[in-house]
């Protein structure tokens, strides 16, 4: 278990410039804003039609990509999984890149060729997001592996859901990862369900991920997923242990999501009181508290809300106005030399 | 000029291009200290040393996806898959991830990487250990498929492969190891997508690939010798990018076709040039194009089953001798 950081709520520390500090903060409660009220735009959008397609929301998981982000170096390099729109938004791509490709519009990150589930934003370090679960964190040892090779201190840092862990590329990446020691963090979101099955249904430990670390040589880290802070102290001793050259972390972050796994599923498999229990302890909930307490003034945070409602607003009448793909897009970059050809 | 084994030719193939650029590492089960289980990596290990040349545990999945997190961040890996066999455990990878990923990110993820592999029959391993499975990667597209059948091609095209930009297959033929053949001194390079003609003929057109060649041009031999049928040999070389030029130059010369495939019937790549043949050279031709294939049967152990299994010289000879009668 991991040490319990000394200040809590209960221990407020009102203006005093604590080992996180008040700009670190004002970031991860902006980004924690700016991916709540862009997932839920992207569930209205899917409600009016114009998400198309399918969609994973990371609604009540915002804590996570938000505290990891907040630790990492420009040049780190992200993989996500298909529920990564979160992941996406906290490396800096721009809302209406993230809609637009949600919305299969051109101005979207792919210009609608990949969709919602491949987020992918090389020059902001989001080296793709996988939808084949457990494909990407051997690629994300990969990643590690070059930057070891070429000694430049870049760290590759992997999200997945806990039911990644019940695949074998989970396997065989903590082992590689380990065996090679080499500079990548694995973050397993834990938010209870593998998709509607619990997880706990289908694993033979309690704590999917983190009981599995000793069995790979690691430490047992468990996280409080839905508080940002805890989130960045933990990513930010991983990122440290991997740039020092000690190899890998595996964390696993206690969370919930607050809809269903996708588009298509309305979570009706969760007992009763479930989801009201955890939206008590929503990571915004929790935040603007915390920033409260440390002496952040209510106009700040009505202020970042807001700002961060204007700019969603934009960035959706940007995508509406934003017109389809061009169709020479269907054959293109197949291949390097840009098209599809197979034959001469 | 030096005669080299096939099986040396990978190692002095992966040498030359590790020389060129330090970019390009290699990796897989078995491949550095011990040399390779078909010894085709001997030496590496201790002319380019540990961090160039790795051995990875007995996990294909993470073998490829390393492979492509490497490439697609700037290196130019060459992993290698033990037996051809094992794209099953891994085809994830070589399915859904290194073949699209720049598709589906419109052009940003780049997987320059070449994957190695000991492929096709005649060792008596049995149905896990012998297969062509060619015709698995080049249904995807994103991928490009070569399978060399001289030690002179394994040098020149994975040098090739490995200067490509895009994700290559390379299969290199497990019965084909200890062939020898002429190699020129000095760095070799080929080119992808081009076929060659192995030996000209004016009656009809054999196209084979890999250990299929070599039984391709001794069937060629004897039909000349024994009935005056004179066989133009293609080797195939290449399937992705397919070199349909040669191929359709050659049937536009001869007027027919056959396929010598080590593959099980369905789906082979011989299916796909002979429709590519009967959609533009239909006219070109005086007969039936006729595939020689294994059957639709998985690979037996015994040497006696597994023998007939295969396009032998006999059955080569037999079918295009039966087929130029009619």
């Amino acid at each position: 278990m991991a040490k319990k950081p000394a200040r809590t709520l209960d221990a407020p520390q009102r203006g005093i410039n604590d080992d996180i500090g008040e700009e670190k903060r004002l970031t991860m409660y902006r980004l924690q804003v700016l991916i709540r009220e862009s997932e839920q735009r992207a569930f209205d959008l899917f409600l009016q039609n114009l998400v198309k397609g399918t969609s994973h929301l990371s609604l009540g998981q915002e804590a996570v990509a938000a505290g990891f982000a907040a630790a990492m170096q420009p040049r780190d390099l992200s993989f996500c999984t298909y529920r990564g729109h979160a992941h996406t938004l906290a490396r800096g791509v721009p809302i209406e890149k993230v809609l637009g490709e949600l919305m299969q519009r051109d101005n979207g990150l792919m210009r609608g060729k990949g969709g919602s589930m491949h987020l992918t934003s090389v020059e902001h370090g989001v080296m793709g997001s996988y939808a084949i679960i457990g494909a990407h964190l051997p690629i994300a040892c990969g990643a590690a592996l070059r930057a070891q090779y070429k000694g430049d201190g870049d760290v590759a840092v992997c999200f997945f859901g806990d039911g990644t862990t019940n695949i074998g590329a989970f396997h065989e990446a903590l082992n590689f990862a380990v065996v090679w020691k080499l500079p990548v963090i694995f973050v397993c979101e834990n938010n209870l369900y593998m998709e509607y099955t619990p997880i706990g249904d289908v694993t033979a430990v309690e704590h999917p991920a983190a009981d599995r670390a000793p069995a790979y040589g690691l430490p047992r880290i468990i996280v409080d997923g839905n508080d940002a802070d805890e989130v960045y102290r933990a990513a930010l001793a991983a990122y440290v242990k991997a740039r020092a050259g000690e190899g890998p972390s595996l964390i696993e972050c206690m969370t919930y999501r607050h809809s269903g796994h996708s588009r298509a599923d309305p979570a009706k498999y969760r007992p009763h009181g479930e989801l009201e229990k955890w939206k008590e302890r929503d990571p915004l909930i929790i935040y603007r508290a915390r920033l409260k307490q440390f002496g952040v003034a209510d106009d700040i945070i009505a202020g970042i809300d807001a700002d961060v409602k204007r700019r969603v607003d934009e960035a959706t009448e940007s995508c509406k106005a934003a017109p389809p793909p061009s169709l020479d897009l269907l054959t293109a970059d197949v291949y390097a030399d840009g098209g599809f050809a197979w034959r001469n | 000029m030096a005669e080299l084994t096939y099986r040396d030719a990978v190692a002095r193939g992966i040498a030359q291009e590790m020389v060129r650029d330090p970019d390009v590492i290699f990796f897989g089960e078995d491949v550095g200290k011990p040399g390779g289980v078909f010894k085709t990596t001997v030496g590496l290990y201790e002319q380019f040393g540990g961090k160039r040349v790795r051995d990875c545990p007995i996990s294909e999945q993470a073998i490829l996806g390393a492979a492509m997190g490497a490439a697609m961040t700037g290196l130019k890996p060459i992993a290698e898959i033990m037996f051809s066999d094992f794209f099953a455990v891994c085809f994830d990878y070589i399915a859904n991830e290194f073949s699209k990923s720049r598709y589906m990110s419109n052009g940003q993820l780049k997987c320059p990487l070449v994957v190695r592999t000991a492929n096709g029959a005649g060792s008596r391993f049995g149905a896990q250990h012998s297969q062509s499975v060619e015709n698995w990667v080049m249904m995807i597209p994103g991928l490009k498929v070569v399978a060399p059948s001289t030690p002179r091609d394994v040098i020149g095209l994975l040098a090739a492969a490995v200067r490509d930009p895009d994700p290559v297959i390379f299969f290199e033929h497990k019965s084909l190891y200890p062939t020898k053949g002429e190699v020129p001194d000095g760095e070799i390079v080929d080119r992808l997508g081009s076929a060659n003609v192995v030996r000209p003929g004016r009656d009809a057109t054999i196209l084979a690939l890999a250990l299929m060649v070599p039984r391709a041009h001794e069937a060629a031999g004897r039909l000349k010798a024994e009935h005056g049928i004179d066989c133009e040999v293609v080797d195939v070389r290449s399937l992705v990018p397919l070199d349909t030029r040669t191929i359709l130059e050659s049937v536009g010369r001869t007027h027919r076709l056959f396929t010598v495939e080590e593959n099980p019937r369905l789906c082979g790549w011989g299916a796909e040039i002979v429709s590519i043949v009967a959609d533009e050279a239909f006219y070109d031709l005086d007969g039936p194009p006729v595939r020689i294939t294994t059957p639709h049967i998985p690979l037996p152990a015994a040497d006696i089953l597994e023998d007939i299994a295969l396009p032998t010289v006999e059955r080569i000879v037999e079918r295009v001798r039966r087929s130029m009668d009619s």
